[in-house]
């Protein structure tokens, strides 16, 4: 995906130049590897640090939140949909937002990578479908499909939704592919083993809130896990207080949900949180036909009402 | 909300749903009855308890 990288930066300094925009949003080479920061590009100088690989894991669509004035952003699938669920929810006016559309191939876990290899990883370097991945006294070549993050490899909708502009040729969906098997998996078990396989997902949970703030969904001025009057959920490390946490988390995205990844890439821990938000986002889809952020045009299921929802849980 | 807790390990029959019109007495009566039987039989609530701070 690497090549992308001259067209963005073409894109973000013509824009910049016309005055269409104030600012571009896009990734800059972190500093360390695998790990690309945000980049708020406002000169042409600036904006020639705008790079494009297989480590822009972050949701772009996170930083646009309230912003004034116009704004480029450089937008994959998954960021696309959360720019339209924010416009959705008026965090954003459509005519602000001048989109460069990033057809995504998937993006690499480096949490899987980290723990291929005993020493630390010093470079990647990607070139093609390969990542040559080196520390002191490794060097060795993976291919990137067998390094996907989880949500990448499942995705079915790479190319962006809404865009002002390609950065590139569209790619082709992927077909044949289960979103939701690891929640199957789930829901085969029974009760005390869905308890279990939770209370074991979570036991390794720190409540840094990483997933949160990475979560372009979480906007509100002060979170519930934040409130002291009233107190929502016990601040501490017993695991109630950590599975509450959770359950809230994801029931706040509800139908919002696009699964992106954001929250299980920033997790230090590597705690699978998507397995929360996957089940929401199922239900969804089997109750009311829904995925997030595909349309401007269509009001969220929880926030409508149809005679024909389905209410057989009501007794 | 059912869903999603059933998923992550709470009893199916420990939740339950109801609309009841407040001029509906009977009802209520009827509900409350059946959700009493029904969680009874699930035994006492071990999940989702607090019982000491867990110190490590």
């Amino acid at each position: 995906m690497t090549i992308y990288t001259d067209k963005i930066k073409e894109i973000a300094k013509r824009v910049l130049a016309e005055g269409k925009v104030d600012m571009v949003i896009g990734f800059r080479k972190g500093t360390m590897p695998m790990m690309n920061q945000p980049l708020y590009a406002t000169s042409a100088e600036s904006a020639d640090e705008l790079i494009w690989d297989s480590s822009c894991g972050i949701n772009l669509a996170n930083y646009v939140t309230d912003k004034k004035g116009s704004i480029g952003i450089v937008a994959k699938g998954c960021d696309s949909r959360n720019i339209v669920t924010h416009v959705i929810e008026n965090k954003i006016k459509r005519d602000q937002l001048y989109i460069i559309g990033v057809p995504c191939t998937g993006m690499i876990d480096h949490h899987k990578i980290n723990a291929m290899f005993d020493g630390e990883i010093l470079n990647v370097e990607e070139s093609g479908d390969t990542l040559t991945i080196s520390g002191s006294g490794f060097s060795e070549k993976v291919i990137k499909t067998d390094v996907l993050r989880q949500n990448c490899a499942v995705c079915t909708h790479r190319n962006p939704v809404i865009y002002d502009e390609l950065a590139g040729e569209l790619v082709a969906e992927q077909k044949n592919v289960d979103p939701y098997a690891s929640v199957k998996t789930v829901e085969a078990m029974s009760a005390d083993e869905k308890w279990n396989y939770f209370e074991d997902l979570l036991s390794s949970c720190i409540r840094c809130y990483a997933c949160r703030n990475a979560c372009p969904l979480c906007y509100c001025p002060t979170c519930f896990v934040d409130e002291s009057r009233p107190q929502w959920v016990g601040k501490s490390q017993d695991p109630t207080d950590v599975r509450t946490f959770h359950l809230l988390r994801a029931y706040h995205c509800a139908g919002r949900c696009t699964d992106c990844g954001a929250c299980e890439r920033v997790c230090p821990m590597g705690i699978k949180v998507r397995e929360f938000t996957k089940k929401l986002n199922k239900d969804c889809l089997e109750l009311y036909g829904w995925e997030a952020g595909l349309s401007l045009d269509d009001r969220p299921p929880l926030d409508t009402f149809k005679t024909d929802d389905p209410q057989n849980f009501i007794k | 909300m059912k869903n999603m807790l059933e998923h992550t390990g709470i009893e199916p029959g420990r939740l339950h749903f109801s609309w009841i019109s407040s001029a509906e007495s009977t009802k209520f009566v009827d509900v409350v009855k059946k959700i009493t039987e029904e969680v009874k039989a699930l035994d006492p609530h071990k999940k989702f308890v607090k019982t000491e701070p867990k110190v490590d």
